[in-house]
């Protein structure tokens, strides 16, 4: 394969090219309501009325307008696009019938709606575009041009250089500059180095990872391979959560297909570079997401994590040097390439460069996948992209970063969305889960849901976590059963701090997070919960002076 | 003493491996094995196939994994009990898993998980005792824009109320 | 090897290069609580009782794993370690059930020394009182699961140093437990080459030799530090 291959084969599918395009959305959510039918039923149609010349039928991937769903693009000879809503595998007839200017009474969507109107895709370009079981679209849209650029014109360092210009940061919640990570890998002693893709997307209400997996998996085998070229390993792990089988499937036929076109493996684009890609399977476990943990699971054991140092980056898979990234920041890296980092570090503010991907679900109108512009603040996603919260209801919070992350109040809606923002209001960027909240939300029982899920996924490794969560759930129950007094409020909090900054990695660490943001905002809440303590006040703040030794 | 540990020890390896002997899905998880040269380091990988061969990890399935990884069981045990996907119990006729992730909880998946445990009389976790229905929960299942969402037989349900989850078991009677 | 210059606690001391806090410490004879360490096999830094804090780092950092840099001002001992650490001990007490009185390594146990030591006299949170077995199936040795902290000595002794891979956690999160070979009954687990190592790893009451009543078990940690030397420096002295 030479770049002339390469070419060729995107003219051969840009020739191919059909004057009408029906794209049948067929991730997972869009899925579960028989978008395989639909698709099915729009083929056969098209078939039926001898269209299938000038019509094409595409299976494609995740359009993000996932809560109206199941979704059908149509784009149209003249330029137009129209979106269907709600589609039924019945309303196959009058959606092709619609193409000659038929009558059609399926839900139409606006393409000009803030929802897609505010979006800057970069990491979701191809999503709803492209068929993603086809290398061939891929390669039509772009794609591997930024492999043989890197791979023919540039050297490693040149290629870190450009992804540190670039101010990319780690998509996966830290946001650890990208860049900086790679030199470290690079530079890092020893023959034999690995590139782990950390696609186990744990956080409860958060699917931006499953989806560009699903959209796009040739777009993060491409990032892949170049930050492989860039660090110097031959070998990559995708590390994908079971729960997942779509995205793991679709894996499964890029990597088969970039083989067979000899965009992996051995001698790409006719260089001596080598780079083999397998996919590992999580089994289910929240902790899996932790760099260390996820290790200990690509090396076939428990998912316990490890004090870092050494970082990874030194000393990871098998005590190689490893490079970890997260699905998104993988997806970012193509572009970043073909359009130079200059471009990119154009979108976002000072410190965070870039877009991100968030998906914003709960108590909002319009829920989905959204990408936008670093900054951009919230109130412009979950009011005007969002459509605020249904039913007339008023929002009362939006919880970002899921159970490492916080609830940021109301209030505080004009903060604009960016590493340093959220973290100052004692919640985290996250990995991209955005749920929004009404005024119906229970803010007690949100922190008790949260506290459950850490005290379920907690490895049991390090006590802090394994037994702190369990009394802080414990007391979180108590609070809500109206059986805590002012006492248990202290030992809580207490216990937050001390989980806080003793336990061994992430997931303990950021446990407490949910309580201590929402008693920071909602504190009330809790104390009207309260019952007069027996033993009077606590006193001077001390929850038990006689516990206190010296 | 002694003797008579090794003795049971022993036994219930050769026990295992006679099983397996017998079975035809032994011989195709073998060949996944080797598909991965028998390397230690997929011994998760191993264990998904066998799920997906039994259906449920039970304790002679582990012992020929152990054998043939050259594992100690302890190892495969252990990994096994660690993640959740792993049953070693066998389940029902049917599954249904309710996702309990934020977006799902905050539009009333634990409406939907009461209704289904009221009805089912098990918890989650849970198979009724005629083998029928197993009830499970799921972390999130990333099917966020359609919540709540439930998973029956594999299947993925979007925008589950208790009324509908109510209709799908009863299906199934 | 290099050498470092450190402080702790305010002493100038210098210690080995890829020497880690808590060794550079016991050098220099200042004691540091830990519960997961065990000379003779490799340290994990699950415990979190050695945790100091050091200038410049906003995380505290386990003495047991952290590796000493030159200059670094290390503090071991603040109000606030001696708070965090007595937390941890009371968590442990309300984890299982750990009744002194009726244990075999009564006055002889690092969970109670270590509960002595950090001022650790009573328990703030709700006990959990759960309801663990008791497994005496094998000859020599029993474990009873009501009393393990889950510090891993046990297991790593018994592939570390014995390298029979017996022992290992199952289960995750507050629901882990020590099990031999597939979960079955210690005397029933055919890799156990009875050695007793993990017995005499273990911290606390949770193993122990069948026969001990009440406060009559003493553990000989030499006897691990001098397998474990014998076997790696091919070495055989006895440890003072």
């Amino acid at each position: 394969m030479q770049l002339d291959d390469l070419n060729a084969i995107a003219e051969k599918e840009k020739a191919a090219a059909k004057k009408v395009c029906l794209r049948t959305c067929m991730s997972a959510g869009c899925m579960s309501s028989q978008a395989d039918v639909i698709n099915k039923n729009l083929d056969a149609e098209v078939k039926a009325r001898g269209l299938e010349g000038e019509v094409e039928v595409r299976r494609v991937g995740c359009m993000g307008f996932c809560g109206q769903g199941p979704l059908v693009g149509v784009d149209h000879d003249d330029g137009r696009h129209e979106l269907f809503e709600f589609v039924k595998p019945e309303d196959a007839p009058a959606i092709v019938n619609s193409l000659k200017g038929g009558p059609c009474d399926v839900q139409r969507g606006d393409p000009q709606h803030p929802f897609f109107a505010k979006q800057v895709k970069i990491v979701r370009a191809n999503g709803g575009i492209i068929d993603p079981e086809s290398i061939e679209d891929y390669i039509a849209a772009g794609g591997y041009q930024a492999l043989h650029q890197v791979l023919t014109e540039m050297k490693p360092a040149e290629v870190i250089e450009e992804i540190t210009k670039s101010g990319l940061r780690g998509r996966g919640g830290a946001g650890y500059p990208t860049g900086l990570k790679w030199g470290t890998v690079a530079k890092s002693p020893g023959g034999k180095k690995y590139v782990v893709c950390n696609g186990d997307e744990g956080d409860p209400g958060a699917f931006m990872d499953r989806s560009v997996l699903e959209s796009d998996p040739h777009l993060v085998l491409e990032g892949m391979a170049i930050a492989a070229y860039a660090v110097g390993a031959d070998q990559g792990f995708l590390y994908v959560r079971a729960e997942y089988p779509l995205a793991i499937s679709r894996l499964q036929i890029a990597i088969k297909q970039a083989k067979q076109l000899g965009l992996l493996g051995g001698g790409i684009f006719e260089t001596p570079f080598i780079f083999n890609v397998d996919i590992r399977i999580g089994a289910g476990a929240f902790v899996c997401g932790e760099e260390t943990a996820l290790m200990a699971s690509v090396e076939g054991k428990r998912g316990t994590p490890r004090p870092r140092p050494p970082f990874p980056a030194e000393s990871g898979l098998w005590g190689c040097p490893t490079l970890i990234n997260n699905v998104e920041t993988f997806a970012n890296i193509a572009p970043i390439i073909g359009r130079g980092a200059d471009w990119y570090a154009s979108f976002g503010t000072e410190k965070s460069k870039g877009t991100k991907v968030f998906a914003l679900t709960g108590k909002i109108t319009n829920n989905g996948l959204i990408e936008v512009p670093m900054g951009i603040p919230l109130r412009q996603i979950v009011e005007e992209m969002g459509g605020g919260a249904p039913d007339g209801r008023k929002i009362k919070s939006v919880q970002t970063g899921g159970p490492s992350g916080g609830c940021i109040p109301a209030d505080f809606l004009d903060t604009p969305v960016d590493y340093e923002s959220l973290t100052k209001l004692g919640s985290i960027m996250g990995s991209g889960g955005m749920v929004v909240m009404d005024d119906t939300t229970n803010m007690v029982e949100i922190a008790r849901f949260y506290m459950e899920f850490c005290m379920d996924e907690s490895c049991g490794k390090c006590i802090p976590c394994r037994a702190g969560t369990v009394q802080m759930h414990h007391l979180l129950e108590k609070i809500a059963q109206r059986k805590a007094t002012l006492r248990d409020l202290i030992k809580l909090e207490e216990l937050c701090d001390m989980v806080k900054n003793t336990s061994l990695c992430g997931l303990g660490q950021t446990a407490p997070n949910p309580v201590l943001s929402t008693l920071k905002f909602f504190r009330k809440e809790y104390e009207d919960l309260l019952q007069p303590d027996q033993f009077g006040p606590p006193g001077n703040g001390q929850p038990n002076p006689q516990s206190a030794p010296k | 003493m002694q003797a008579t540990n090794i003795s049971t020890g022993q036994n219930r390896l050769r026990r295992a491996l006679d099983h397996a002997s017998g079975d035809k899905r032994f011989k195709i998880l073998e060949v996944h094995m080797k598909k991965h040269q028998f390397r230690q380091d997929a011994l998760i990988e191993v264990l998904h196939k066998a799920q997906e061969l039994f259906g449920y990890l039970e304790d002679d399935l582990l012992l020929f994994v152990a054998h043939k990884l050259k594992l100690p069981p302890s190892r495969v045990y252990g990994v096994a009990t660690f993640y959740h996907f792993f049953n070693l119990k066998p389940q029902g006729e049917h599954t249904c898993v309710v996702c309990l992730g934020t977006a799902c909880y905050v539009k009333g998946a634990d409406k939907v998980m009461n209704a289904l445990q009221d009805r089912l009389k098990i918890r989650p976790g849970e198979t009724t005792p005629d083998g029928k229905v197993s009830l499970l929960t799921a972390r999130c299942i990333g099917a966020c824009g359609i919540a709540p969402a439930v998973t029956y037989d594999g299947h993925v349900a979007p925008k589950q109320t208790a009324e509908a989850a109510l209709e799908k078991i009863n299906q199934w009677k | 090897m290099a050498a470092k210059t450190l402080t702790i606690d305010g002493k100038q001391i210098s210690a080995e290069e890829g020497a880690t806090i808590l060794q550079a410490a016991t050098e220099a004879g200042i004691a540091i609580p830990t519960l997961c360490h065990l000379e003779g096999v490799y340290d994990v830094g699950a415990c979190r009782l050695c945790i100091v804090e050091v200038a410049g780092i906003p995380k505290l950092l386990p003495a047991c794993t952290t590796r000493v840099v030159e200059g670094m001002d290390i503090k071991t001992d603040s109000e606030r370690l001696r708070k965090y650490r007595r937390m941890i001990l009371e968590l442990l007490f309300a984890e299982r059930n750990h009744v002194c009185a009726v244990c075999v390594s009564n006055g002889n146990c690092e969970l109670q020394s270590l509960a002595y030591s950090n001022g650790m006299d009573h328990v703030r949170y709700e006990y959990n009182f759960p309801k663990w077995g008791v497994d005496t199936t094998h000859g020599l040795f029993g474990m009873d699961h009501n009393r393990c902290v889950l510090c891993g000595r046990c297991v790593r002794a018994c592939w570390h140093i014995e390298g029979a891979g017996t022992k290992n956690v199952a289960g995750r999160g507050g629901k882990s437990r020590i099990i031999t070979d597939l979960n079955m009954p210690w005397g029933e687990a055919d890799s156990c080459t009875s050695c007793g190592k993990c017995v005499q790893s273990c911290p606390t009451g949770a193993l122990f030799h069948k026969g001990s009543t009440v406060g009559e078990m003493e553990r000989d940690r030499g006897k691990l530090e001098f397998i474990v030397t014998a076997r790696e420096k091919k070495q055989w002295v006895a440890a003072d």
